[in-house]
């Protein structure tokens, strides 16, 4: 039972870390129908940017709060300079979502040639080894700190969404384009912010795996396409959806790595997209499709 | 795009003397290159031969039927261990990579299943998924890749005195060959035409009595049928395999190769799988520059050229053919 639930709290912290990646790529795929396929490797860039900062003896505060602003304003950048022109030029959404595909490769090789591509361990306040022990459980420090800043982050943006003026502005963007730019809604902007606001969380999430893993300018790949994952399982189109999946996602990919066998624990998230989109394509909170023919 | 009068003209493979001019002094060029060109050329010219079979088929399946797919690098990497495991047993080479082709196209029939009920980003994920799972059980199962040393393949012994890299040359460009006249055939069949029709929009095609679940599942098939002969020839060119080989960004590759080299085109296509092969021996002293090269010219293509190279080049020859009329 304690090994049960050893596994569980391990999972519950990686969880928030889908749940944060999932999060932005529910948010942008919510209120712009893209699946953005360059967010892993806007992460990529921001923690970059974050272990750079450091580098130059800055502190965490400051270092984290830029990297978290670099994310953002470089998705902000992304959606102004490339995704308007090429809705301009009438783009389907699988030209724009490759064009996700075009920044991704930008991205990745950029960070390659700046931040070099061995692997570097990633300075931060939070220990992976100092450990608290409840009862029979094990917490390190930072597995602690994940958990929290995860949930903190999901609050944040929950009240975000729900209980302000942009909130609702966002929500009404992404219910129904037009009529919201009849009412006056500057939509534009606000799907600009929804950009940024997903790669913030993004880079969140990058900046807490950092110290857990080694950075080099594939660290996120796979946290990515679990993310992914975790999207599809809550359904890509409801923002609860994204967390509740991260969380489950983490933890049966924790009991399967500990229950069945450690190979099978990465593979486990790949199954379960294929599952969950063969059973039922829209998730577990999502909407179902109606599509008028 | 060109004017067509009947359907004897819609058949022709070259439609204008000049074309016929200037295809047959191209492949009279690839036919010559060995004996003339250096050997790195030739080497070069091998692997795009080999790419361009894998791009054709991802061709027909993202440009012609309007399918999504990410997957092509477990394909890939299907047919390439089915290949080498089948010589292994000493199946001799034609049969093993039939099997390749065959296997993996039983594969891209399962992966096809899900495009019967998903579309665009849906299936682009489910495919993604497939991809990755195939290449995570290859790493892990010591079994199916041949262990730490990865699979080791016999070569061909050359014939008729001929040297190995020119044996391999003629081989494979004799094997691209034959799939782009297939391609051209499948296009331009019932078949085609019924791809077509399901990408421009699939209601549409199955009122008109376009079998949607048959042509779509066919689609996949052949898309990854290409795709495992590619994973075969290059298995045996390398003369080994390892699970390394068919990464994420070897599906990214082959995508990219269909987008850049022109959507629903032959042409393009083998521009693609040049552009793919050409631009990381260029590049060759920055390496981790490929991908920016790579991502900026998706950008260019996707808003400036939406049909990429092979767009740009039938503009061109627009502009001379009507010369000094536009």
């Amino acid at each position: 039972m304690t090994q049960f639930l050893q596994y569980v709290i391990s999972g519950l912290a990686t969880g928030s870390v889908y749940a944060l990646v999932a999060l932005g790529l529910a948010l942008i795929y919510r209120s712009t129908r893209i699946l953005h396929f360059g967010h892993g490797d806007v992460t990529t860039a921001g923690t970059f940017f974050a272990f750079t900062l450091l580098g130059l003896k800055a502190h965490f505060i400051i270092a984290f709060g830029a990297a978290l602003l670099f994310g953002a304003v470089l998705a902000m950048a992304f959606y102004f300079c490339v995704l308007i022109p090429a809705q301009r030029r009438e783009a389907t959404q699988l030209g724009q979502i490759i064009l996700t595909v075009g920044l991704g490769l930008i991205l990745q090789g950029l960070v390659a040639h700046f931040g070099g591509t061995e692997p570097q361990s990633f300075p931060f306040p939070l220990s992976d080894t100092r450990i608290y022990r409840l009862g029979g459980l094990v917490v390190s420090q930072l597995s602690l700190g994940t958990f929290g800043i995860g949930l903190l982050a999901c609050l944040l943006f929950y009240l975000l969404v729900q209980k302000t003026r942009l909130g609702l502005a966002m929500r009404a963007t992404s219910e129904n384009l037009p009529a919201a730019q009849t009412m006056g809604i500057p939509t534009r902007q606000i799907l600009a912010l929804s950009w940024g606001l997903a790669a913030l969380l993004g880079v969140l999430a990058g900046l807490f795996l950092a110290p857990a893993l080694l950075l080099d300018p594939f660290f996120m790949l796979e946290p990515f396409l679990k993310g992914f994952a975790a999207a599809i399982l809550g359904g890509l189109n409801s923002l609860p959806g994204a967390i509740v999946g991260g969380l489950i996602l983490g933890v049966s990919e924790s009991l399967a790595g500990g229950y069945v066998s450690i190979a099978f624990k990465n593979t486990f998230a790949f199954l379960v997209i294929i599952l969950v989109l063969m059973v039922r394509p829209e998730g577990l909170l999502g909407e179902e499709f109606i599509e008028r023919v | 795009m060109d004017l067509i009068e009947s359907y004897k003209e819609e058949l022709k493979l070259i439609r204008k003397p000049w074309t016929r001019v200037w295809v047959g002094a191209f492949v009279l060029l690839l036919i010559l290159l060995p004996w003339f060109g250096p050997e790195h050329f030739t080497y070069t010219a091998t692997v795009i031969f080999i790419y361009t079979v894998g791009v054709l088929g991802q061709n027909l399946l993202i440009g012609y039927t309007g399918q999504i797919s990410f997957g092509q690098a477990g394909f890939l990497a299907i047919g390439a261990f089915t290949f080498g495991h089948l010589s292994r047993f000493g199946v001799p080479w034609p049969l093993a990579l039939l099997g390749a082709g065959i296997l993996a196209g039983l594969f891209g029939i399962l992966v096809g299943f899900p495009s019967l009920r998903l579309k665009g980003p849906y299936l682009a994920i489910a495919t993604l998924g497939f991809g990755i799972a195939v290449y995570q059980v290859f790493v892990n199962s010591e079994l199916l890749s041949g262990g730490r040393m990865g699979l080791s393949i016999q070569k061909i012994e050359p014939v008729f005195g001929l040297s190995r890299i020119t044996f391999n040359y003629y081989f494979n460009f004799l094997i691209a060959l034959f799939f782009t006249l297939a391609t051209y055939n499948i296009i331009s069949s019932y078949m085609g035409r019924a791809f077509i029709a399901v990408r421009d929009n699939d209601i549409a095609a199955e009122v008109i009595g376009v079998n949607l679940a048959r042509y779509k599942l066919l689609s996949f098939a052949i898309s990854s049928f290409y795709t495992g002969v590619q994973g075969g020839l290059y298995g045996l060119f390398m003369g080994y395999l390892e699970p390394n080989m068919f990464t994420f960004m070897e599906s990214i590759t082959l995508f990219v190769a269909v987008i850049i080299g022109g959507l629903a085109s032959v042409e393009g296509s083998i521009m693609g799988a040049a552009f793919v092969i050409l631009v990381p021996q260029v590049f060759s002293e920055y390496r981790e520059m490929v991908p920016v090269v790579y991502g900026v010219t998706i950008l260019i293509v996707l808003i400036f050229e939406p049909l990429g190279l092979y767009g740009r080049w039938f503009k061109m020859r627009l502009y001379f053919r009507n010369w000094p009329f536009r």
